[in-house]
């Protein structure tokens, strides 16, 4: 366990990014995420590990300058908020056609449109359905503590490599702006010249004359070869879907009820099972950790065991497609949510489940 | 006397009949030939002996089909 | 076929005076006949080559006609989103400093979509080569108005002429960059002469060579044709080019050693 300290989730994520030996950040400011850079930027990791940050003119450019980084092997990363988000949707539809390996961190605020800079999780669709142009999914970690926004970075960098695609982590401003304790991990050297060229040799990293030419590139102008990459694609999909799904389980083995929520909304729910459990109702929480691959089958094993379902999100009920696809219609499985920044209180959420499932 | 010759090579599979190369021959020594190619395109020959192998169709050739050759003859 | 005028005798190695870079793939290129593009890539490549930094160049093509490029090009390549080649430029070139990078930009790319990225790469300073082609029209896309359509010409999208009042001036984004303090050495060239090419060539050699010094952007625009966009011949639109392409972005240095030219 490394060095513990009281941290900004925001923060951690930056030092976690220091520590796991990334090679560049590409930014830019937007509230509720701007520490990750000002953190960067006052940490000046460029002058310890050699890692690059850099300010760039626009969200637009700083997904591009991801691809880039990413296409030469380079392990980099930027973070942004809801709107920032949006304008990146296209660079990492490329990130995913080309099979780069990125981390990408949105710190949600409330929308539609420029919408407020309070916590939300109005973008689980635009994170776990694709987001951008064509069939892609990008691997979404929701963080629900400080600490774990500091070990999703590894986390999420080692998984972007192990498939080379990017990665989501998707936060809120709740979490990025909320301190706590953090143990942070120890600080792995960045790789060599050396070693990227041969852990990536995939990438265009300049080409020596005992290979061909490397090209990054989504365009297959032929149909055929087009089809192959989305079958690809595809295949990789069913592969993390396999193999990287994580998710935890409250109180759930006794329990009649449970709340299904991620991220903030799950920390409120947790307080909510303490609330119910005293007045003698069993109640559990089930938190998916990765938002896609979604644990289908772990929940669907749930929903055989319990008389209804709470999805809480701050949202107009997102997740909770997921979650009925998952367990049917065999059970009640009702939506509670807020909007626009606002957080609901556990009182607020038990007396709903009071309301939607339990008396309903 | 000596005097400088020079040649060019054509790859006619790969030249797509723009006749840039035409305009930059300082002897007029290049024409379009009355064949196509497989493509279906004119290409590039010498249509006279006075080429010097000056290089400026090879240069101006977008497609890079000419190869030049020169040296000094005795005649 | 008879060969009526050759001299296979002539045809040795020692005579060899000038042949296609192996730099370049061994394919047909995908340009239209008499398209600038091929005499670019192959000059690119021969500064390539003659500086001997194959095996450490990372190129970066564009959206549009030359979206190809790395198909062509025989270093590593990463093919960016429509306008975004400089900011993965930017990321590489800092990532990889010893990297030679270059990105190889049309018109719509570089002077519409990119513009965004253009500028702020060139006011960064950053320590790539751009390459800019510009043949006032959309290629790629069929023959559409671009930033670089002069004034009065036709296009697909501005079918009776372009109407400045209406679509706005053509944009000489060339001069605009060279006004910002992270450019060091700015030109425009031609590629349709073999005085042009000899020309085009020496700046691309200068553009690289900015990457040894570290003192910002070399950026190459070459005015180019489009004969397949402008309804010409080859040998017309190179005639119409110097006609018309010319007066308004006129060839020349603009910026040299990070002084502007007067």
């Amino acid at each position: 366990m490394g060095e513990l300290r009281l941290m900004k989730g925001n923060e951690a994520i930056a030092e976690a990014a220091i520590r796991v030996g990334c090679d560049g950040y590409f930014g830019y400011p937007i509230t509720p995420q701007s520490e990750v850079m000002e953190y960067l930027m006052a940490e000046k990791p460029y002058e310890t590990t050699g890692m690059v940050v850099l300010q760039a003119e626009s969200e637009v450019a700083a997904i591009n300058m991801l691809y880039g980084g990413a296409g030469t092997g380079k392990m980099v990363m930027t973070s942004s908020s809801s709107p920032g988000i949006s304008l990146m949707q296209e660079g990492i539809s490329y990130l995913a056609g080309t099979q780069l390996p990125a981390l990408i961190v949105n710190i949600v605020r409330g929308g539609p449109g420029l919408g407020t800079i309070q916590p939300s999780q109005a973008d689980y669709f635009q994170a776990v359905k694709g987001g951008g142009h064509g069939d892609y999914y990008t691997i979404v970690y929701a963080p629900a503590s400080v600490q774990e926004m500091a070990d999703f970075v590894k986390l999420g960098f080692d998984a972007a490599f192990h498939y080379r695609t990017p990665v989501l982590i998707l936060s809120d401003g709740a979490i990025g702006q909320m301190m706590e304790k953090v143990y942070l991990p120890d600080p792995i050297p960045r790789r060599t010249e050396e070693e990227v060229i041969s852990q990536c040799p995939w990438a265009s990293t300049g080409k020596p004359p005992t290979r061909e030419h490397h090209i990054m590139t989504s365009l297959d102008l032929d149909p055929a070869g087009q089809e192959r990459l989305n079958l690809l694609l595809q295949e990789k999909y069913r592969v993390i879907e396999e193999k990287e799904v994580l998710y935890e389980k409250i109180d759930c083995d006794d329990a009649e009820y449970v709340f299904v929520a991620f991220g903030l909304s799950a920390r409120i729910c947790q307080k909510a099972v303490h609330l119910a459990r005293e007045q003698g109702i069993k109640v559990g929480l089930f938190r998916p950790i990765t938002l896609f691959p979604f644990p289908k089958k772990p929940l669907q094993e749930l929903g055989k065991k319990v008389k209804g379902m709470l999805v809480v999100e701050m949202n107009a009920g997102q997740m909770i497609e997921d979650v009925i696809l998952s367990v049917g219609f065999q059970i009640p499985i009702k939506h509670y949510g807020r909007f626009g920044g606002i957080i609901p209180t556990p009182d607020e959420v038990f007396r709903m489940l009071k309301e939607k499932i339990i008396g309903g | 006397m000596a005097k400088i010759k020079g040649d060019i090579v054509v790859n006619i599979e790969r030249c797509k009949g723009c006749e840039v190369c035409i305009a930059s021959c300082p002897f007029s020594t290049i024409s379009m030939s009355e064949e196509v190619n497989s493509k279906g395109y004119h290409f590039a020959i010498k249509v006279n002996d006075d080429c010097t192998g000056c290089s400026n169709c090879a240069l101006v050739c977008p497609d890079g089909v000419i190869t030049v050759y020169r040296a000094k003859v005795t005649v | 076929m008879e060969e009526k005028f050759a001299h296979p005798e002539l045809r040795t190695p020692e005579n060899l005076v000038y042949k296609r870079t192996d730099f370049l793939v061994d394919r047909p290129l995908s340009y239209c006949p008499g398209c600038g593009h091929g005499v670019v890539h192959r000059m690119l490549m021969e500064v390539v080559e003659d500086k001997g930094i194959g095996s450490i160049t990372i190129g970066i093509s564009p959206v549009g006609c030359s979206v190809l490029a790395y198909d062509f090009l025989n270093v590593d390549m990463l093919g960016a989103a429509h306008g975004r080649a400089p900011a993965l430029a930017t990321a590489i070139k800092r990532l990889w400093p010893n990297r030679y990078v270059f990105t190889y930009q049309g018109d719509g790319d570089l002077a519409a979509i990119g513009t965004a990225e253009t500028i702020h790469a060139c006011n960064r300073g950053e320590n790539f080569t751009i390459i800019f082609i510009n043949n006032g029209i959309y290629g790629m896309t069929g023959g559409q108005m671009a930033p670089t359509t002069l004034p009065g010409m036709r296009t697909s999208t501005c079918p009776y002429g372009r109407d400045v009042g209406i679509m706005g001036h053509p944009m000489k984004i060339t001069e605009l960059i060279a006004q910002l303090p992270g450019t060091y050495y700015v030109t425009r060239q031609a590629v349709h002469t073999p005085a042009a090419v000899r020309k085009t060539k020496k700046a691309l050699r200068k553009a690289i060579d900015c990457q040894d010094l570290g003192k910002g952007i070399g950026f190459v625009e070459v005015v180019s044709n489009c004969n397949s966009g402008w309804k010409m011949t080859p040998v017309q639109a190179n005639q119409w080019m110097e006609e018309h392409m010319f007066p308004k972005y006129p060839l020349g240095d603009i910026k040299v050693d990070g002084e502007l030219v007067k």
